[in-house]
């Protein structure tokens, strides 16, 4: 969109320039001179997004055939022996098998713990932060500051709260059995609690944004007009942040699949694989087990699901969710 | 319908005092307009009546009820915004039936007052489209059916009708009128243009630097401005106000303008001798300054500016004051750069004291 934009602007202008000359001309000299003038144009574009098609070539289309291409080879038990083609067949084979149905579900599991209760938490701030109260630009500050924390920070932090000996649960007196962490059960929740607190500051920021795009005449009017707070919110507020929310659903979804680093210092997919989300599953195919041609058809699934979920975003958010001025 | 009042409310935001001590009655089924340039608090006292803003001070009844304590959903107030802030995600029906279901309106009566208003508004065929489907005098209409369907006590405009084009805005001043008599509402209007303000208030009040300058009927207002901001203010183009020190004249007094005198009526002489004012300001309209060989004041033409049924000659007296004079079109037009004189009748003098800018009323 705003790509086409440009190139509009970058077309009138040229246009502007030269539209006096034009004038003065027989049509027909127009057309030749308007045809070369052409050609210099598409030239020159071409030349201007070259670096950027060099870097996308280099590092994101070579690699993801390569990765696809990959996927055709099986590769070998053991170390020094030749790959040997199979085909689609290793695509079916490693996308059938319980070994990835087992991480998907895992993963579909992570992304609905973390993302509905993310965005509900991060509303519920940016609510409460957009009232006009003294002083709630200390709390404006505070909510948004995980986004200053990264990952690794968030996971150790984490973990120190809740390690079974030194943690928070302790501390008030609850002596977790086995460690949250280490609890086949309770580990994927203990990854989502890190992964939504991490992501808060986002998305915190995300609909504080969206709640500042509603004019404050909408809320005037609506509470004039009868409305009480609960109404205007369910009334005015949430269907007036819709674009918003769908937008945080669908990154969000997209962030949650990509999910590695939480994981990979705090439980390695374990307890008994039941944090091994895709991506530390391709990782550990990759690394551990040396399994090139399953990693790269494990690597191509996420791919297709993140695709598809972008596919959704564009598709809806430049259709449906929106409203005129 | 209600009467609604101020009882010396003051609005304060950190140090700017928007609102200052502001006593003031809209009687019922009135056509109240609030009057004033940009900035003069004008759509901080309106929203203080729907309670969008607490005054600092002070005390706003609605009816025979004191609303200070009362939120803006229990005021049964409506409000008309330049904006017209119709909710974008609903239909014109909805926005229309949107004040009744906050009421708890059954289905039925529902939807007979929003088809009801949407009748008197002419906006029956667009109940299914969304706002931004409409052209600006649409969603005017929305706005204002929305705010007529569920009959409140007063109806609170700001600027409604500043994001009509010119010629709109002439037509919906007039059906804005017609619709308040019909409902016998009360309607408390703020608006900058003077012109609206003369064209549709029953009385106007007049606003400067958060302070009430003037309240009247706009004839009143405009045959007697209480001072020199109202008398600038009200008038297109604005009255001709030029100063000059009092002297005495003869028996009488009279005003110094450059080298000429404009002597007094001896009732406004006594009122100035009894104050004891050494300077005055004149105020004479432009339609009541005429151009003739035996006129007071020696002027010269700057410009003249043809309207087609009317003419304004833009003169500069001696001493450089500026003066307008307004003519008829079938009166001869005088060439830029001539000398003229200006003639008035003297009882259309308007006078105020140079200090405190107040009209002098003849003793
Ligand atoms: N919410 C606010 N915060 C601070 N100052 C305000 C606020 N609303 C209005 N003001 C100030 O109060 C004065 C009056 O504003 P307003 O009532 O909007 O004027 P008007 O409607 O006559 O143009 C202005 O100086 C304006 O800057
Ligand atoms: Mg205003």
């Amino acid at each position: 969109m705003t790509f086409s934009g440009d190139s509009g602007t970058l077309g009138a202008l040229a246009d502007l320039g030269e539209a006096d000359e034009a004038e003065a001309r027989t049509p027909r000299q127009r057309g030749k001179r308007f045809g070369r003038r052409r050609r210099r144009e598409i030239g020159l574009a071409y030349l201007l997004i070259l670096p950027s098609l060099l870097i996308f070539g280099i590092f994101v289309f070579y690699p993801f055939f390569r990765n696809f291409y990959l996927g055709f080879y099986k590769t070998p038990p053991f170390p020094g022996l030749p790959t040997r083609y199979v085909g689609f067949d290793q695509y079916s084979n490693v996308l059938t098998s319980q070994d990835f149905v087992d991480s998907l579900k895992t993963t579909v599991g992570f992304a609905l713990l973390t993302v509905p209760a993310g965005i509900i938490l991060g509303l519920l701030l940016a609510v409460l932060a957009n009232q006009q109260l003294r002083g709630v630009g200390i709390y404006r500050t505070i909510f948004s500051s995980t986004i200053a924390t990264s990952v690794a920070v968030a996971a150790v932090i984490f973990g120190t709260l809740f390690n079974p000996v030194v943690g928070l649960l302790p501390w008030i007196g609850i002596d977790p059995k086995p460690p949250i962490l280490d609890n086949p059960n309770l580990a994927l929740f203990g990854v989502a609690i890190i992964t939504i607190w991490q992501t808060l500051g986002i998305t915190f920021i995300l609909m504080s944004s969206g709640l500042q795009s509603i004019p404050d005449e909408l809320h005037e009017a609506a509470q004039i007009d009868g409305a009480g707070p609960v109404r205007r919110f369910w009334r005015i507020t949430l269907p007036l942040l819709s674009p918003t929310i769908f937008f945080a659903v669908v990154v969000g979804s997209i962030f949650a699949f990509q999910t590695f680093g939480q994981i990979d210092i705090l439980t390695q997919g374990g307890p008994i694989k039941r944090t091994n989300v895709l991506t530390y599953f391709i990782y550990k195919t990759l690394r551990q087990d040396s399994n090139d041609g399953k990693a790269a058809v494990l690597a191509i699934a996420l791919f297709a699901i993140t695709f598809v979920l972008t596919l959704i975003q564009m598709r809806v958010l430049e259709k449906r969710v929106h409203y005129g001025r | 319908m209600a009467r609604v009042v101020f009882e010396h409310v003051t609005k304060r935001f950190g140090d700017v005092v928007a609102v200052r001590d502001l006593s003031l009655e809209a009687f019922d089924r009135e056509f109240l307009v609030l009057l004033g340039p940009s900035g003069c608090g004008k759509s901080t006292a309106l929203r203080m009546i729907a309670g969008l803003e607490d005054p600092s001070e002070g005390s706003i009844r609605i009816g025979d009820r004191v609303v200070d304590e009362v939120e803006p959903k229990d005021r049964n107030v409506a409000m008309v915004f330049q904006s017209y802030a119709l909710y974008p995600h609903m239909s014109v029906r909805k926005n229309i039936e949107f004040p009744l279901r906050t009421r708890k309106v059954g289905k039925e009566e529902r939807e007979k007052l929003a088809s009801e208003a949407a009748h008197t508004l002419g906006l029956e065929t667009l109940l299914d489209r969304k706002p931004a489907q409409l052209s600006g005098g649409q969603r005017q209409r929305v706005a204002l059916a929305r705010a007529i369907v569920r009959r409140p006590d007063a109806f609170l405009m700001d600027e409604p009708l500043s994001n009509l084009d010119a010629k709109l805005r002439v037509q919906t001043r007039a059906e804005l009128v017609e619709l308040q008599r019909r409902l016998e509402a009360t309607v408390i209007y703020v608006t900058h243009d003077q012109v609206e303000a003369m064209t549709m208030g029953d009385r106007i009040a007049i606003m400067s630097d958060g302070v009430l300058q003037q309240i009247g009927p706009p004839q009143s207002v405009y045959e007697k401005p209480g001072n020199l901001f109202v008398a600038r203010f009200i008038g297109t183009p604005a009255m001709n106000t030029v100063t000059g020190p009092v002297v005495p004249e003869g028996e009488g007094l009279a005003v110094a303008i450059a080298s000429s005198r404009v002597p007094l009526p001896a009732p406004y002489a006594k009122a100035v001798g009894d104050a004891g004012l050494t300077g005055v300001v004149i105020g004479v309209r432009p339609e009541h300054l005429t151009l003739a060989s035996e006129g007071l004041l020696p002027a010269t033409v700057s410009v003249v500016e043809s309207l087609g049924h009317e003419r304004h000659v833009i003169c500069r007296l001696e001493d450089g004051q500026m003066v307008i004079v307004r003519q008829q079109s079938s009166e001869p037009a005088p060439g830029e750069g001539s000398m003229v004189r200006l003639a008035t009748d003297l009882h259309h003098l308007h006078l105020f004291d140079v200090h405190t800018e107040q009209r002098i009323e003849p003793a």
